[in-house]
């Protein structure tokens, strides 16, 4: 048995297959701007030994990590080392998260909050005051703007003016909308709604939806985030499994963190649905590839969009599906932007001690898209547009939205039915 | 020859394992001048190829009563004297389905005879406390096994005799000893850099050339009967386990895993081998085998874990009847006054023994030599920290960088010798290993280092999970620059490589193949390095 396992061997220990070409740490955008972090290959598989001799060799400075996934998808030997250094940080890190930690992660709680309450909200997070507070106190960079709130949910939205027309629809599917389209921009959800419902889909909730939880994995509040994956997949197994609905997401980073996080980093198995959850644009690539259903776009629409492809999309390999659904519309005129970092990583980049880093990894990404000077960027990630939009004053849409806006809706339901 | 050696010693040592080592150190605190020489490295024999186990001496305990009392007290010493090159892991010895249960209690029984503290527990417990093993066992006794580095252990002995006075000699093989109406007056050596010779006389000399000892007692027409018995062992990429792991019956076949700093060592096997092999150790598909086979019973997760690579050592016993294995021979030490026994007067050989029992060797020779050179003074070596293994500074330790952490466990205390916080010398050598600039720096200047091989057995460069692929380079650049040569760098790159493809070669499958392609890809074809490769260079 020894023979044969070490015959065929590759080693089970994921950490062992690195080979130590260190092409990992070229693509890390972290290592490429701040000195201090080790890099991928000695954070991830090279410290994995160290700390399996003593856990006193776990080094605080893996928390410089993105989590962007980067250094995996340069891997030549399929080495999970974005995965191994969450790993670590979630199995060694004794660093509690600090009150600021833990409200950037409570996307949902502080999202509640503050929608019942937005335009005081809005106001109140814009004023430099509050600004400063923050920045002081809280240690949020003053240079940050907190996504203006929503005052109606899009679950609120959903129900009062487009849950009863959905059961009319034949096919179905269920809609995990995070809560960036919940809290702060129903309108993506809407937009995603329209979209649907022209092709011939009823959309649905899921019967529970939670934050995806990317955000408490990143600030260490494990045993919540390990909670809120199970919820999440009991809710789109009961819609993939039961329902024969497949899931939809707007949003790359919720996708992959539900896809791929679940179950490498929380233990939370969900093999017999992740290809049932997918990304809107992926799913309707497909049924247009497969020739199951077809768009038809205004003729007077006319857009110049750069894509940026978010690093989770990179991960995924799916950026692909936006960038050719937005290829098809007419008027469309296309830029494909080198794929890059934008630095912000979700609730890294609003930390004061990170404004710099997040600043330095984007800074080539804003150049370039000044320089195409496109109408606006199209990207999956939420959290890319606030810090692009932040950074360089371009509009930033959803592949979904600049979908919805050019799509003849008329014509399309026309042609599905 | 160095300038600063001198041409009478009071004594000179042949041999740089840890027994010559250990030995120098002893005579030196004693007051005695003392040569210390070795023909290739310190460590280059046994003593830099065996398991790094820090016996309780239980394993000894049923067959060799005598071993194991000397192993537990060892082992309590040096737990004191060397605390940075022990790792106090604790050991079990487990039974397994296809053992007889009834030899645990016979064990046990032996070992409180020995003073071993053994303590049978249950299973259950066993594998609590080590979750890698073999989860089928049905009988665990625990026992204060532990780890301990040989490479550090071998070095703080020798950095203690040059604090003590000693002088210290590698690369310079004794071809002759100097006899004068039967009395050995000093040796005849030979430089094995540029085979200049030169003399040197003392009034005693000391074999401790382990397994080559009997060579050098053949040079005087003296016969010590030695029993070459090979161990050959594997190391595997990681720790597996942190406790060492036996087997609960008479010593055999690949029976021990030790966690040995950031990997884990599975062995031995044991086979005399004719003593011209004892210079070309090869490990056979066939050792591999009984390696990998008996391995896995003691932790199932060595099937699937990466082994780095293969090597082989010998054990310098001393034969007593006709064992094919040896594994009968007792481990004990053998101290010969050659005065008594030979009518050598002036020659003194200390064997057999264990790499463990060392610090006892060494006191045992060195009480012989202070008794015939008329000095009465007192063996402190069991009470007197080795350099590095004073108190760890706890409030420091707390400030230390990842990379002064793992320098830490290398060098102990005197980490502090090692240059940090600008970035040159913050710059990793070998990342495998977390060695800094600053510590190839330290050992170069301060540990008698010639090339990278002697550089890998001071500080673990080029130990680690890519067996050089990426620091081998880094440290020859450092290494040129430090000794301002660079003439030779080609070469002792190329032979390094080629050091680390040998141990790589027996075990070359699956992510150690991997990157032993890529490693000949970036040497061979990136660098053109096999130009320098000198075919009659042997690893030294």
């Amino acid at each position: 048995m020894a023979n044969e396992t070490q015959l065929s061997s590759i080693s089970a220990n994921n950490f062992e297959q690195c080979l130590k070409c260190s092409i990992c740490t070229v693509y890390c955008p972290v290592a490429a701007v701040n000195p201090k972090y080790p890099g991928p290959k000695q954070s991830g598989p090279d410290g994995a030994r160290y700390r399996l001799k003593n856990p006193a060799f776990f080094d605080e400075a893996l928390k410089m990590c993105l989590n962007c996934k980067r250094c995996e998808v340069a891997c030549p030997n399929d080495v999970r080392i974005g995965d191994i250094i969450q790993k670590a940080r979630i199995d060694y890190s004794t660093h509690k998260p600090s009150l600021r930690d833990t409200m950037l992660a409570n996307t949902d709680f502080v999202g509640t909050m503050a929608n019942i309450v937005a335009p005081v909200t809005n106001f109140a997070l814009g004023l430099p005051i509050t600004k400063s507070v923050l920045h002081s106190v809280m240690s949020i960079d003053k240079h940050r703007s907190f996504p203006k709130y929503s005052s109606t949910k899009f679950e609120t939205w959903f129900k009062r003016n487009a849950l009863k027309e959905q059961d009319a629809f034949k096919k179905h599917v269920s809609y995990f909308h995070g809560c960036y389209v919940n809290y702060n921009f129903p309108k993506l959800g809407q937009d995603l709604v329209k979209v649907m419902n022209a092709v011939g889909y009823g959309v649905h909730l899921l019967e529970k939806e939670k934050c995806c939880g990317v955000a408490l994995i990143s600030n260490g509040l494990i045993g919540q985030a390990k909670r809120q994956a199970q919820l999440n997949t009991d809710s789109i197994r009961k819609s993939v499994a039961d329902d024969k609905r497949p899931v939809l997401t707007t949003s790359s980073t919720c996708t992959f963190t539900m896809r791929d996080e679940y179950p490498h980093l929380l233990g939370v198995d969900n093999a017999d649905v992740r290809d049932g959850l997918t990304l809107a644009t992926r799913f309707l690539f497909r049924l247009v590839d497969e020739g199951k259903i077809k768009l038809a776009f205004r003729p007077d629409y006319k857009l110049r969009v750069a894509y940026h492809t978010a690093c989770h999309m990179q991960k995924m390999g799916w950026a692909i599906y936006s960038t050719e659904l937005l290829k098809m519309i007419p008027g469309v005129e296309f830029t494909m932007l080198e794929s890059q970092c934008c630095g912000i990583a979700g609730t890294y980049g609003f930390k004061r001690e990170n404004y710099e880093t997040s600043q330095a990894i984007g800074s080539s990404l804003f150049d370039n898209i000044k320089r195409v000077n496109p109408d606006v960027v199209a990207t999956d990630c939420e959290t890319c547009k606030w810090q692009i939009e932040m950074s360089t004053g371009y509009q930033v849409m959803n592949p979904i939205s600049i979908i919805a806006d050019a799509l003849d809706v008329e014509k399309t339901i026309e042609l599905n039915k | 020859m160095s300038n600063n050696v001198k041409k009478h010693y009071d004594v000179i040592v042949i041999g740089g394992g840890i027994t010559g080592a250990g030995t120098a150190r002893d005579c030196a605190m004693r007051g005695l001048s003392v040569l210390l020489v070795e023909r290739y490295d310190f460590t280059y024999g046994a003593t830099g190829r065996n398991h790094g186990l820090l016996h309780s001496g239980a394993r000894y305990a049923v067959t060799d009563g005598e071993s194991a009392a000397e192993c537990i007290k060892e082992n309590m010493t040096l737990r004191k004297i060397a605390r940075h090159c022990v790792d106090e892991t604790e050991g079990l010895f487990i039974t397994l389905p296809e053992d007889d249960l009834h030899y645990q209690d016979t064990f046990v029984e032996a070992c409180h005879k020995a003073g071993i503290n053994a303590e049978a527990i249950d299973p259950a417990e066993a594998r609590r406390m080590e979750p890698a093993v073999n989860p089928t066992l049905i009988g665990a006794v625990k026992v204060p096994d532990a780890s301990i580095d040989p490479f550090r252990l071998t070095t703080a002995n020798v950095v203690d005799a040059r604090l003590h006075g000693a002088d210290t000699l590698t690369y310079h093989e004794v071809v002759e000893l100097l006899v004068e109406q039967n009395r050995c007056v000093g040796v005849k050596l030979r430089n094995n850099h540029n085979g200049e010779m030169s003399e040197v006389h003392a009034d005693l000399t000391i074999n401790a050339a382990g397994i080559w000892g009997h060579l050098v007692a053949k040079q005087a027409g003296i016969t010590v009967n030695m029993f070459p018995a090979k161990g050959a062992l594997l190391i595997f990429g990681h720790r597996v386990n942190n406790m060492v792991i036996n087997r609960c019956r008479k010593p055999a076949n690949a029976d021990i895993l030790v966690p040995d700093d950031t990997v884990c060592v599975i062995g031995t096997t044991s086979d005399r081998v004719p003593f011209e092999e004892c210079d070309h150790m090869k490990v056979t598909p066939e050792e591999v085998d009984i390696l990998m086979r008996e391995g896995e019973k003691l932790a199932p997760s060595l099937a699937t874990t990466r082994i780095l690579r293969a090597y082989a050592g010998v054990r310098p016993l001393v034969a007593s009847d006709d064992d094919p294995s040896g594994r009968s021979i007792s481990r004990g030490i053998v101290c010969l006054d050659h005065e008594s026994r030979d009518g050598m007067a002036g020659f003194i050989t200390i064997t057999g023994g264990k790499m463990m029992t060392y610090r006892m060797m060494a006191e045992e020779a060195t009480d012989l030599a202070c008794k015939k050179l008329g000095i009465d003074k007192k063996c402190e070596t069991a009470t007197t920290p080795l350099p590095g293994s004073e108190p760890r500074n706890d409030e420091q330790y707390k400030t230390y960088s990842y990379a002064q952490k793992a320098a830490e466990g290398r060098h102990g205390t005197l980490t502090s010798e090692i240059k940090s916080g600008d970035n040159e010398d913050d710059a990793l050598v070998c990342e495998c290993e977390e060695v800094t600039v600053g510590e190839v720096k330290y050992a170069i200047n301060q540990l008698h280092v010639h090339n990278l091989i002697n550089l890998r057995r001071r500080t673990r460069v080029g130990m680690g999970t890519c067996q050089g692929e990426l620091c081998a380079c880094r440290a020859a650049c450092v290494l040129g620059k430090e000794s301002g040569d660079t003439a030779k760098s080609g070469a002792d790159l190329a032979s390094f490589i080629n050091e680390r493809w040998k141990g790589m070669q027996p075990v070359a499958w699956g992510d150690t193949l991997n990157e032993a392609q890529l490693t000949a890809t970036i040497y061979q074809g990136l660098c053109g390095l096999n130009k320098f490769v000198d075919k009659k260079e042997v690893e030294k």
